[in-house]
């Protein structure tokens, strides 16, 4: 499938912006570097020391999988490998927990502060009739204040990902590809 | 006292709206530059790139701000447009929901879909399943939800065209029609097939931003009218209603009896969790270049769709104040002209040029608009077939007889011929259906397409990105697990059969009470996934889930 082959140096050409750096890093060792930037990663934060002996364990596990299933091409057992160590480093838990400790709980909040605002004018009409300023009752208020939550979460989501996360991404994405070449 | 008196004395009397002959003139000039423009965008902007990336990305170099105006063309059809504020026209409190719904639905885009589906997917929403759960049946399964989605959606807008631009041009009859659905599709055919991706984009900035600049037009208007004080604006429209206080209040319509409150509340589960499964939605994330531009064009439709929003629901209330809910009704049964009504009003009522040239131009808005979302929804169909059905699952098939043989693997520019090709067909199976569905509700064919995309596509969706366990027979259950009762249930509803309204309101074989099907389909959708994974022979692919969440996190080895 074409999707498949993203991995592949090929697909690089739509990166010039970001190869330009990488390759003069990395340029010729580009196999010698995927070997020192394995345990280079947890280094930064290093607070757990389980998840680096899981990382250096991963490319020695993770190439018997995919060879039980189907004879795979050379290159997807290669990124198959990298992809399960840049998994396990602590770098991508890092993003991941911080993206789905913000994500998960506003999520449920903002679906059940909605679907509790519907339900109520199903459930609740009488509350929702009470008069609370000139012509506007309970219900318009609280329709307003979706209006308020939706444009608020909006802003407060854009500025959790802007702060804890998107440096990071960035810097893993362009290592894992720095691997993946 | 004496500033609210005259207001009132002002407005009282609701100026006897009934539209003659000579606004229409100019509004079929403006129609026709509209259709000049569209289609110069599409001769021009269709030359620049042939590839499979420009047909179905429009390249991928869009900026977060252009896409955001083509998000929000995209999701403000003309159902939204005309739709919403006649809704509230008609219904006062009751219309405001759809508008809420349709917002906090972009809460979900935003936070759980947008970034990941970008950085994991290519085309479609087939590609993100794909990625992780590597089977021509999830790829089949997936792209054919797309298809009945964006179909049931393109029927919809149609429909709607139809009816809307005749009623515009000031005939109803049903010839007119007809030719208006035929006319509508032709375009939309031309502008996919001749412009792909990059066109559709350029039309859907286009229409979003006369859609956003008329509006705040005729909001800015209102206003004025009103000297600022909206709350005399909602008290003119309680009196103007017909019913009082109680326009201001929910149950209007949604408040009869327990059925029709159960229907409320199902119809906005579909609304909220719709949009996140909607295909032409999310092959809009494809057209820039990295997740975080599509945060940003995520966060600019926010804005515009939510102060779109909000100026509809003033225009509604306009409308009612102004025209009044009788005039609105007695123009059109749905509402569906309330907003053109209320430009005639607001540029000095029939007759005067302000009223004429005002009219003319706010159906013009409407009109580019219904021309934009079904070329955006063909689009998203075609790809849907090409990239999925036909690349991905039917020239991956297993051949009797001749097992070893490896079947060629279709090019991208095949795929590119036969999306067109697609498209063709796509656009003249919309007309067909169209013709047939004509005394169909629009409203209804909306919510339908959006407890479908809730049903069928977002469960699959959020259980790839987010369930290390989910494995191909979970994929494909949660598929069909949501397709198929949201269907069924729809066609044993009373819209099918057994009211004066229905479809074939001769016979009566409906058992299901709702209108809309969300409120079961959609838990069935996530428990079907969810049986599917654990009854599944073989466990989820944690090397597949790895590459998935990486690159969805991160970007590394995006398209």
């Amino acid at each position: 499938m074409p999707q498949q082959q993203t991995s592949s140096p090929g697909q690089g050409q739509r990166f010039e912006w970001w190869a330009v750096p990488a390759a003069a890093t990395a340029s010729e060792p580009a196999v010698g570097f995927r070997r020192t930037a394995v345990p280079a990663q947890p280094a930064p934060v290093g607070t757990t020391p389980v998840q680096p002996t899981a990382a250096a364990a991963e490319p020695v596990a993770a190439p018997a999988v995919p060879h039980r299933q189907e004879p795979a091409p050379e290159s997807t057992t290669d990124s198959t490998e990298v992809y399960r160590t840049v998994q396990a480093g602590a770098a991508f838990q890092d993003i991941r927990r911080s993206y789905r400790a913000f994500v998960f709980p506003v999520s449920g909040a903002f679906l059940g502060w909605y679907l509790m605002y519907v339900a109520a004018e199903a459930a609740a009409p009488g509350v929702m009739r009470t008069a609370v300023a000139g012509p506007l009752n309970v219900a318009w208020l609280l329709g307003l204040l979706q209006f308020a939550t939706t444009f608020l979460l909006t802003w407060l989501y854009a500025r959790n990902a802007r702060t804890k996360r998107d440096r990071a991404a960035l810097g893993l994405r362009w290592d894992t590809q720095d691997q993946l070449r | 006292m004496t500033t609210l008196m005259t207001a009132v004395t002002t407005t009282a009397t609701p100026p006897p709206v009934a539209p003659t002959g000579d606004h229409h003139n100019l509004a079929i000039v403006l129609f026709a530059v509209i259709v000049l423009v569209t289609l110069g965008i599409t001769l021009w902007v269709g030359r620049q790139g042939n590839a499979a990336e420009d047909f179905y990305a429009g390249g991928r170099d869009f900026t977060p701000l252009q896409n955001g105006f083509a998000l929000s063309g995209d999701y403000l059809s003309a159902a939204s447009f005309l739709g919403v504020a006649g809704l509230i026209a008609l219904y006062g409190y009751d219309g405001v929901l759809y508008s809420i719904g349709f917002l906090v639905a972009w809460l979900v885009v935003l936070m759980l879909v947008a970034e990941l589906v970008r950085n994991a997917g290519r085309y479609t929403l087939a590609d993100v399943l794909a990625l992780r759960l590597r089977h021509r049946k999830v790829r089949a399964a997936a792209g054919g939800a797309s298809v009945v989605v964006t179909l049931l959606y393109l029927v919809a807008q149609m429909v709607g065209a139809g009816s809307l631009v005749a009623m515009l041009l000031g005939t109803n009859s049903s010839q007119a029609r007809t030719w208006t659905i035929i006319a509508v599709g032709a375009l939309m055919i031309v502008y996919v097939t001749v412009g792909g991706m990059r066109a559709t984009t350029w039309i859907q900035i286009v229409k979003a931003f006369l859609l956003i600049a008329g509006s705040v037009l005729l909001t800015v208007l209102l206003v004025i009218r009103f000297r600022g004080d909206l709350f005399e604006l909602m008290r003119q429209a309680a009196q103007h209603s017909g019913v009082g206080q109680r326009y201001l209040e929910p149950g209007l319509k949604y408040g009869a009896t327990l059925t029709s409150r159960l229907d409320f509340f199902s119809l906005g589960l579909a609304l909220v969790l719709g949009t996140a499964g909607l295909p032409h939605i999310l092959s809009r994330f494809y057209t820039v270049p990295t997740a975080r531009a599509a945060r940003r064009s995520t966060m600019w439709a926010i804005g515009l769709v939510g102060g779109f929003y909000l100026m509809a629901i003033a225009l509604g209330l306009g409308a009612t104040a102004l025209v009044g809910s009788d005039e609105v009704r007695h123009a059109n049964s749905a509402g569906n002209t309330a907003v053109p009504l209320l430009a005639l009003v607001l540029g000095g009522g029939n007759g005067s040029t302000g009223g004429v040239v005002l009219f003319a131009l706010i159906s013009a808005i409407a009109f580019a608009t219904i021309l934009a979302v079904v070329a955006g929804l063909t689009l998203a169909s075609s790809a849907a077939f090409a990239h999925d059905i036909w690349a991905g699952a039917w020239r991956d098939r297993p051949r009797r007889g001749r097992p070893d043989e490896v079947t060629e693997k279709p090019s991208e520019q095949q795929e590119v011929v036969v999306a067109r090709f697609a498209a063709a067909g796509i656009g003249a199976a919309a007309i067909v259906i169209s013709l047939f569905a004509q005394h169909l509700n629009v409203a209804f064919l909306v919510g339908l397409a959006f407890a479908v995309a809730a049903s069928a596509n977002l469960p699959v969706l959020l259980y790839s990105l987010f369930w290390s366990r989910f494995t191909v027979r979970g994929a494909v259950w949660s598929v069909y697990g949501g397709l198929v009762p949201a269907i069924v249930l729809v066609f044993f509803s009373p819209v099918v059969s057994g009211t004066k309204a229905a479809l074939f309101p001769g016979v009566d074989f409906h058992w299901f009470p709702l209108e809309n099907p969300g409120m079961i389909s959609i838990p069935l959708g996530f428990l079907a996934g969810w049986i599917g994974t654990l009854t599944s022979p073989e466990p989820a692919d944690a090397d597949r889930f790895a590459e998935l969440e990486v690159r969805a996190l991160t970007g590394a080895g995006a398209a």
